[in-house]
């Protein structure tokens, strides 16, 4: 099966990039799953999970807070401001965030919290 | 001890302790620079990523968007201006200020009116102390900027682009910061950021551009999701807020350098300053000896002739 070439990169930090067979991230319209050959996209992504379905089998995933999805040469980059893997995440850590932003009525914090965790809980 | 040498003494004890303290402060600034140059690094693949993604849409798509289309009339400018926090950094903060006063003058010449924006502390007092209109400041980063701080500063400048010029908008957004070249170089330098000039050969955007030309390759036509416009939308404040943290970090990577190098000649001073004030203190002491010695001499030949007399 063909590979694509997948940069995930932070405002900060390059945070993975490898081979992979497919990855599949939330846009705007909707998930989007990306294989070899896709045609040149370049989209807005939602806040959440990004999958990556490395070439050894492998399953990568990232929480990725808001940024963009761009694909052309069978190279794809996803940049967003913050991304983390799964395993860096601090699951007790966003736990409390979750909490705090619930009593603070702050959406913005409390999905940024969601989706940590819900990265965290597909990696487990 | 003879008076002169006493002063001597305690000049030297002064001297030594301001070097110690400027050796320290050269040596915190070495060590941040390495900090500083790797966060530039760090942020490279981001800012390369996101400049390729705008040019391929500004390029790609006949979207009319008011960050991409030049102004028929530009009117009014934002000028954003990087300084430091604190000062013994050499020329570091006044070289800025001079290109961004440069700037300034080029853009009023042209029939633009200006707004100022300033980071750091060293810019704010320069401006209020000429009494200088001032659109917003934020201080206390400058050493080790956060890609957070990057974003509050590019905040009020998208804002006030999206505004009508009649409201009280600008039609362009100019950064002057100073560039690490290298450990040796720091130069200051202005550049526009917005309306995207793709002839603009020392931007970032149009780099990519003249690399995709060069390449002989055409840019590839591409799929938007949501749409052009909806991506243009989102792609450009992040890509203002991207440059603009590259050029803060920058900016410190350069102050660190400036301070190493000032504190560096600062520390050199004292060494040849600790050693003429020693050349002067030996100088002071053999004096003494010196005459001392006579005074014995004297006071014994005196004695002599003293005695010799009463025999």
């Amino acid at each position: 099966m063909a590979d694509l070439h997948v940069e995930l990169v932070a405002a900060d930090r390059n945070v993975w990039s490898g081979e992979a067979h497919m990855v599949i991230a939330r846009t705007k319209s909707g998930d989007i799953g990306i294989m070899a050959g896709h045609q040149p996209l370049l989209g807005v992504l939602e806040s959440g999970p990004v999958t990556v379905r490395t070439s050894d089998g492998g399953t990568v995933i990232a929480a990725v807070h808001g940024g963009f999805i761009s694909f052309a040469d069978n190279k794809l980059s996803i940049l967003a401001e913050i991304a983390e893997l799964a395993e860096e995440i601090d699951v007790a850590r966003a736990e409390r965030a979750l909490e705090r932003s619930k009593s603070e009525a702050d959406a913005a914090a409390e999905r940024r919290a969601e989706v940590r965790l819900a990265a965290a809980a597909g990696a487990h | 001890m003879g008076a002169q040498l006493r002063v001597y003494r305690r000049r030297i004890r002064g001297v030594s302790a301001t070097k110690k303290i400027t050796k320290a402060m050269e040596m915190i600034a070495a060590s941040r620079i390495v900090k500083a140059q790797r966060q530039v690094a760090a942020s490279t693949p981001y800012a390369d990523e996101l400049t390729r993604a705008v040019t391929a849409v500004a390029t790609g798509s006949n979207t009319k968007h008011p960050l991409t289309t030049e102004a028929e009339h530009p009117a009014r400018a934002a000028v954003l201006l990087v300084t430091s926090d604190r000062g013994l950094a050499g020329g570091y903060s006044s070289n800025a200020i001079r290109t961004a006063d440069r700037l300034t003058q080029r853009l009023r010449g042209e029939g633009k009116e200006v707004d100022t924006y300033v980071v750091g502390r060293k810019g704010v007092a320069y401006y209020a102390f000429r009494d200088r209109a001032v659109a917003e400041s934020w201080t206390g980063f400058s050493d080790s900027p956060q890609y957070g701080h990057a974003k509050a500063v590019a905040a009020p400048m998208i804002e006030s682009l999206l505004t009508d010029t009649a409201a009280g908008g600008v039609d362009e957004l100019h950064i002057v910061f100073t560039e690490f070249v290298s450990m040796m170089t720091q130069t200051p330098v202005d550049r526009r950021l917005l309306p995207l000039s793709l002839d603009n050969g020392a931007d970032g955007a149009a780099d990519g551009e003249g690399a995709e030309r060069r390449k002989g390759e055409a840019l590839p036509l591409f799929e938007f999701e949501p749409s052009a416009e909806g991506v243009l939308d989102a792609l450009l404040p992040r890509y203002v807020e991207s440059r603009i943290y590259n050029a803060l970090l920058q900016a410190a990577a350069s102050e660190h350098a400036a301070r190493r190098r000032a504190m560096k000649s600062a520390t050199d001073n004292a060494e040849d300053l600790i050693k003429s004030l020693t050349r002067l203190a030996n100088a002071a002491r053999q004096a003494d000896i010196t005459q001392e010695i006579s005074e014995i001499v004297g006071g014994a030949s005196a004695l002599a002739d003293a005695s010799a007399g009463s025999d």
